[in-house]
C-alpha cells in the first residue's frame, strides 16, 4: 500500500475517522455518504463479525467501481441473514448462487458483462469459509487458472456457522466444533489438517491476493481499493470473528480479530503475482494465550488443567507465521519488498524546534 | 422509479425489521471526568481546552485560552509555576508519557499576552448583570486576585486591598524571577485589573469590621463593602532557636527572596547553607547561586524521598550546583561555619537526633523552615476561630463570621499558587451565592475516566515533546527564566497527545464499527444511537478509543 506520512493527529489511522483529518484522508467507513452496502435490519447475530466485514469491504469496492458493481454470493451466513424472502439488507445489483458456485457464477456474470461490452461494471463474487475453502474450492480453483475479472471475497470465520457451527477446512487446529468435541487425548480439531486458502490463491500466480481482519479496517479498504486497481482474478481473505461459533462476547469481535493478527496466528499480508509484497507489522505483540482465552472454543485448553502441551504447538504455528511472513519491525525477509504504512504519526526533527 | 444502478425490482429492505427489539443493554455517550481535571487545584477543564486547542491556528488557541479563563486568569502564570498535579494523573503516563498539559498551558497563556486578547471578547466586562453588591478583597496575591477575576465576572465589584507596594503576593515575593518572569506575571495581573477591579496598595486593613456594612456584620464604621474575601497569605518565616555566636549570620529565607525583589542583593558569602527541605528551601538556594554563593548547601533533617519540595526544583537546583546535606540538623552557628548533628530515621519515618555532631563551613544560614499566617486581620473577629496558625473556614471557605471568607496559604491546604487560584475561584462562588442568598452551584462531578476505560490501541505513539532548558552554566550568573516554551508546532503536537479521557472526540470509531449501522451521525462529533437497529452488541463501547460510550441494560 502507498504510504502516507502525515503530520500527528492523535489517533493517526488507527481510528475510522479523525476531525482533525482533511476529508480525503479519512477512512470510507468514518464518511456518512458511504454506500451501506448491506443496510440495517439484517438478522446476523450480535456483534457479528462478518456483517462487518462485508459492510467494510464491500462499500470500498463502491467507492473503488463509483457504484458500478455487482455482487454474487455464496449460500452461508451472510446470504440467510441479508436475504430472508421478501426483506434484502442489499442495496446493491446482488445475485444468490448455491453453496459452492460462486465463483463460477462470479465468472458467468464477468463473461456476460464482456460480452455485452460493459467493462465498466466489475464483479465480486463472496462467501464464507465453507462456501469458499471446502464447498467451492474446484470453481474457486477454475476461476483463478482461467483468471476471469473477478474479485473473490472470502468472510472467514472458520467453521459452518450457519448450520450450526462444523468444522470447516479453515478450523484452526485444538478449536472445538460441533464435529470436532473437546474430548479424548488430542481434544478438538485436528493438527495438521485444513487448508491455507490465500497461498493455495497465490499459487495460482493470480494478479492480488490479500488478507484482512476487521480490526484494520484502514488496511482492509486499502486493499479492497487495491484489489480494483488490477484486472483478472482476485481473492481478499477477510478474518471475520463469530461471536456464536466462537464463543466470544459480542462486544469482543473487533478485539478477537486484533489478537489474531497480533499474537501472529492470522497473518496480514498482499501478494502480487504469487509474491508476497507487504505484511502488516505487529504493533504490541501478545501471546497466543491472550486470543485463545476470549474463546470458549478453545476453553478446554484451559479447564480443567491447562493444556500447555497444546498451547505451545499453537504458539509454534504463530511464531512460524512471525518469521515467514515478516510481522515483527526487526525482521524484513527478502521477499518483502515494502512495509505498509498508512497515516502513521511522523513528527520529524525539526518539527520539534 | 429513482432505483440504484442496474436494480429493476422493488424487494422489501429489511429496515422494515426492527432489531432493536433483540436489545438487553443500549449503549449510552458518556462524559466522564478526566484524570487531570479531577487533580486541577483551580479546577480547570484541561481535557475541553486541550481538545479546542487541537484544531491548530490562533483562532483555536484562543479558544482554548477563554476555556482556561474560564477557570482560573493565569494561564501563563500557570504554565510556569503550576506543579502540575495534572500531569501526574494524565493517563497517558500509563501509556508512554503524560501530556504536557504545563507546557502547552504556558503556550497558550504567551500567545494570549503576545496577541493581547481581552477576556472578554467583546469588550463587555462581565458575563452576568451588574449586581450593585460590593466585595473587599484583602490581599493580592494569587488567591485575591483570583476572588477579584471570578467576582467581577459574576457581576459584583470588587476593590483589593494589599499592604505592600505591589500586587502578586507570594508570586512576586516568594517566586524568584528564573522561574516567573515579572513581565509575564504583570501582564496577566493588569488584565484582571483591566475589568475594572480596583486595587488599593500599601493599605494595611487593621478593622475589617469597619470596612462592612450593617448587612455583611459590619459596626458602622462607615463601611460600604456587603462581604470580604481575605486572603494575606503566610509570608512569616518560622523560626527555630538556634544557639548562635555574635559573629553568626542568619537570615530568613522568605526575607532573602522579598528583598531580591526589591533590587537589594544581600551579602550572602561565599558558602550559604539553606535549613529545610522545602520548595522554598529550594528557591533560596538557587537565589544564594544567582547572587554569587560558589557553594549552596541545603541542610534537611530527613531523606530525599521526605523532601515536601517538588522533584521539578530538586532537579532543577541539583542541576545548578546545588548540593545536599540528608539525615542533618543544625545545632549551632557560628562565623564561618555551623555544627551539625547526624539524624537517623526511626520505625515511624521521624528523625532523631545520634549525637554525632560535624562542623559545616558557611558564611550564612538561610532558614526555610516553613512559613507562618499573618492572622492579624481577623483577630477579634467575633465567630472567627483559628487551629494550628491557621483559620476555620467551612466548605464554602466561609470563615464563622457570616460575609467573611478566608482561603490562600492561611487557610489549612496544600499552599501552591495554584491551590490558592482554586480558593479564590471557589470563594468567589460562595461569595456571589451568600449575596444572592442561593446555595452555590455544586460543581459536576461524573464518574471518573480512569485508564481501564480507555482503548489506547486507537492512539498513535507519540513520545512526549520537552521545553528546552537553559543551561545549568548559563542560569546561576542570571535569573533568567530557566525553562523555554514550546513553539507553536510542538505545541499542537503535545495537545494531539491527549487522550480526551471519557469525553467523545469526534474519532467516528463508534459509526465505523457498528454491524447494524446503528450509528448516526450529527454535527462534528456528536452522534446518536438509532435504537430500532441497535442489536446492544457492545462493539461500539468496546472500541471507543476514550470510554465516551457506557453499555446500560434496557428496562424489562
Amino acid at each position: 500500500m502507498p504510504s502516507t506520512r502525515i503530520k500527528f493527529y492523535q489517533v493517526g489511522s488507527f481510528a475510522a475517522g479523525n476531525r482533525l483529518l482533511p476529508e480525503d484522508l479519512r477512512s470510507i467507513q468514518s464518511s456518512d455518504a458511504r454506500a451501506n452496502t448491506l443496510t440495517c435490519g439484517h438478522r446476523a447475530c450480535q456483534g457479528c463479525g462478518e456483517a462487518l466485514g462485508a459492510r467494510y469491504a464491500l462499500d470500498a469496492v463502491m467507492r473503488a467501481t463509483k457504484g458500478k458493481m455487482i455482487a454474487v454470493n455464496a449460500t452461508g451466513c451472510l446470504e440467510v441473514f441479508s436475504t430472508p424472502f421478501p426483506e434484502t439488507s442489499w442495496q446493491i445489483p446482488w445475485l444468490h448462487s448455491l453453496f459452492g458456485n460462486a465463483p463460477a457464477v462470479g465468472s458467468g456474470v464477468a463473461t456476460a458483462l464482456k460480452a455485452m461490452g460493459r467493462s465498466d461494471i466489475r464483479v465480486v463474487a463472496q462467501g464464507g469459509d465453507g462456501g469458499t475453502v471446502d464447498i467451492g474450492m474446484a470453481c474457486l480453483s477454475g476461476l483463478f487458472e482461467r483468471n476471469d475479472d473477478v474479485l473473490y471475497i472470502c468472510y472467514d470465520n472458520q467453521a459452518y456457522m450457519n448450520t450450526g457451527v462444523q468444522r470447516s477446512g479453515a478450523t484452526p487446529p485444538a478449536a472445538r466444533t460441533a464435529t470436532t468435541p473437546a474430548v479424548g487425548p488430542e481434544p478438538g480439531n485436528a493438527f495438521g489438517q485444513g487448508k491455507n486458502v490465500p497461498l493455495i490463491a497465490m499459487a495460482h500466480e493470480i494478479p492480488y491476493v490479500a488478507t484482512a481482519t476487521v480490526a484494520d479496517l484502514r488496511d482492509l479498504e486499502d486493499k479492497a481499493t487495491r484489489a480494483m486497481d488490477f484486472h483478472g482474478a482476485r481473492y481478499l481473505h477477510i478474518l471475520v470473528p463469530c461471536p456464536l461459533g466462537w464463543g466470544s462476547s459480542p462486544a469482543d469481535t473487533i478485539k478477537v480479530a486484533r489478537l489474531a493478527t497480533e499474537s501472529g496466528l492470522f497473518p496480514v499480508f498482499e501478494a502480487e503475482d504469487g509474491q508476497v509484497v507487504s505484511s502488516a507489522r505487529i504493533r504490541r505483540q501478545v501471546p497466543v494465550t491472550d486470543y485463545l482465552r476470549l474463546q470458549a472454543r478453545y476453553a478446554h485448553l484451559f479447564h480443567p488443567q491447562e493444556r500447555t502441551d497444546v498451547i505451545e504447538r499453537l504458539q509454534a504455528s504463530a511464531d512460524r507465521n512471525i518469521a515467514r511472513f515478516g510481522l515483527l519491525e526487526d525482521q524484513k525477509p527478502a521477499h518483502i519488498e515494502r512495509t505498509r504504512l498508512t497515516l502513521a504519526p511522523v513528527h520529524d526533527s525539526d518539527q520539534r524546534r | 422509479m429513482d432505483k440504484p444502478f442496474a436494480i429493476t425490482l422493488d424487494p422489501g429492505s429489511s429496515r422494515a425489521n426492527h432489531t432493536g427489539a433483540w436489545r438487553t443493554e443500549r449503549p449510552v455517550y458518556v462524559s466522564g471526568l478526566p484524570p487531570c481535571n479531577d487533580a486541577c487545584p483551580a479546577g480547570e477543564n484541561i481535557q475541553q481546552w486541550l481538545y479546542l486547542a487541537e484544531e491548530g491556528g490562533l483562532a483555536a488557541y484562543e479558544a482554548a485560552w477563554r476555556q482556561i479563563m474560564a477557570d482560573n486568569p493565569f494561564p501563563a502564570i500557570m504554565g510556569r509555576v503550576c506543579y502540575r498535579p495534572c500531569e501526574t494523573a494524565c493517563n497517558r503516563g500509563q501509556l508512554d508519557s503524560a501530556v504536557g498539559i504545563n507546557s502547552v498551558e504556558r503556550y497558550l497563556g504567551d500567545q494570549a499576552i503576545h496577541a493581547g486578547w481581552p477576556v472578554f471578547a467583546d469588550n463587555t466586562p462581565v458575563d452576568a448583570a451588574p449586581t450593585g453588591k460590593r466585595v473587599l478583597v484583602v490581599g493580592a496575591g494569587p488567591s485575591g486576585l483570583s476572588a477579584a477575576y471570578h467576582l467581577t465576572r459574576r457581576g459584583h465589584s470588587v476593590t483589593i486591598k494589599d499592604a505592600g507596594s505591589q500586587p502578586g503576593g507570594m508570586m512576586r515575593y516568594g517566586i524568584p524571577k528564573y522561574r516567573l518572569p515579572r513581565d509575564i506575571m504583570d501582564a496577566e495581573i493588569e488584565r484582571i485589573l483591566a475589568m475594572g477591579v480596583t486595587l488599593e496598595l500599601n493599605t494595611t486593613v487593621a478593622d475589617i469590621l469597619a470596612e462592612l456594612n450593617e448587612a455583611a456584620g459590619g459596626h458602622g464604621g462607615g463601611g460600604c463593602f456587603d462581604a470580604a474575601f481575605v486572603a494575606v497569605g503566610a509570608h512569616i518565616g518560622k523560626r527555630a532557636y538556634i544557639p548562635a555566636g555574635d559573629s553568626a549570620k542568619i537570615m530568613d529565607a522568605v526575607s532573602l527572596l522579598h528583598q531580591v525583589e526589591d533590587g537589594t542583593r544581600p551579602m550572602l558569602g561565599r558558602r550559604v547553607a539553606v535549613y529545610g527541605g522545602g520548595n522554598t528551601a529550594m528557591d533560596a538556594a538557587r537565589t544564594a547561586r544567582r547572587l554569587g554563593a560558589a557553594e549552596a548547601v541545603v541542610v534537611y533533617r530527613r531523606t530525599r524521598d521526605r523532601m515536601p519540595a517538588h522533584d521539578i526544583e530538586v532537579e532543577e537546583a541539583l542541576e545548578e550546583g546545588v548540593t545536599m546535606r540528608w539525615l542533618s540538623t543544625v545545632t549551632a552557628a557560628d562565623a564561618g561555619s555551623l555544627t551539625i548533628e547526624k539524624m537517623r530515621l526511626d520505625e515511624t519515618g521521624f528523625p532523631q537526633p545520634t549525637g554525632e555532631f560535624e562542623e559545616l563551613s558557611a558564611d550564612c544560614l538561610l532558614l526555610a523552615l516553613g512559613q507562618d499566617a499573618d492572622l492579624a486581620v481577623l483577630d477579634g473577629v467575633p465567630g472567627v476561630t483559628f487551629s494550628g496558625g491557621t483559620v476555620d473556614v467551612d466548605r464554602d471557605l466561609m470563615t464563622g463570621h457570616p460575609g467573611i471568607f478566608a482561603g490562600g496559604d492561611m487557610v489549612p491546604s496544600e499552599r501552591t499558587v495554584t491551590v490558592a487560584v482554586g480558593h479564590g475561584k471557589k470563594a468567589a462562588r460562595a461569595i456571589d451565592a451568600w449575596l444572592r442568598g442561593t446555595e452555590p452551584d455544586a460543581p459536576q462531578r461524573p464518574a471518573l475516566a480512569a485508564y481501564d476505560t480507555l482503548n489506547t490501541w486507537y492512539y498513535a505513539d507519540a513520545p512526549a515533546a520537552v521545553r528546552p532548558k537553559l543551561e545549568a552554566a548559563r542560569r546561576t550568573g542570571t535569573f533568567d527564566e530557566v525553562t523555554g516554551g514550546l513553539t507553536g508546532s510542538t505545541a499542537l503536537f503535545e495537545a494531539r497527545r491527549c487522550m480526551s479521557c471519557g469525553n467523545c472526540f469526534g474519532c467516528d470509531n463508534c459509526y465505523g464499527a457498528c454491524p447494524d449501522n446503528a450509528v448516526i451521525k450529527l454535527d462534528a462529533g456528536r452522534y446518536e444511537i438509532d435504537l430500532d437497529y441497535c442489536k446492544g452488541c457492545g462493539i461500539c463501547a468496546a472500541e471507543c478509543p476514550c470510554g465516551a460510550i457506557a453499555m446500560v441494560p434496557e428496562e424489562t
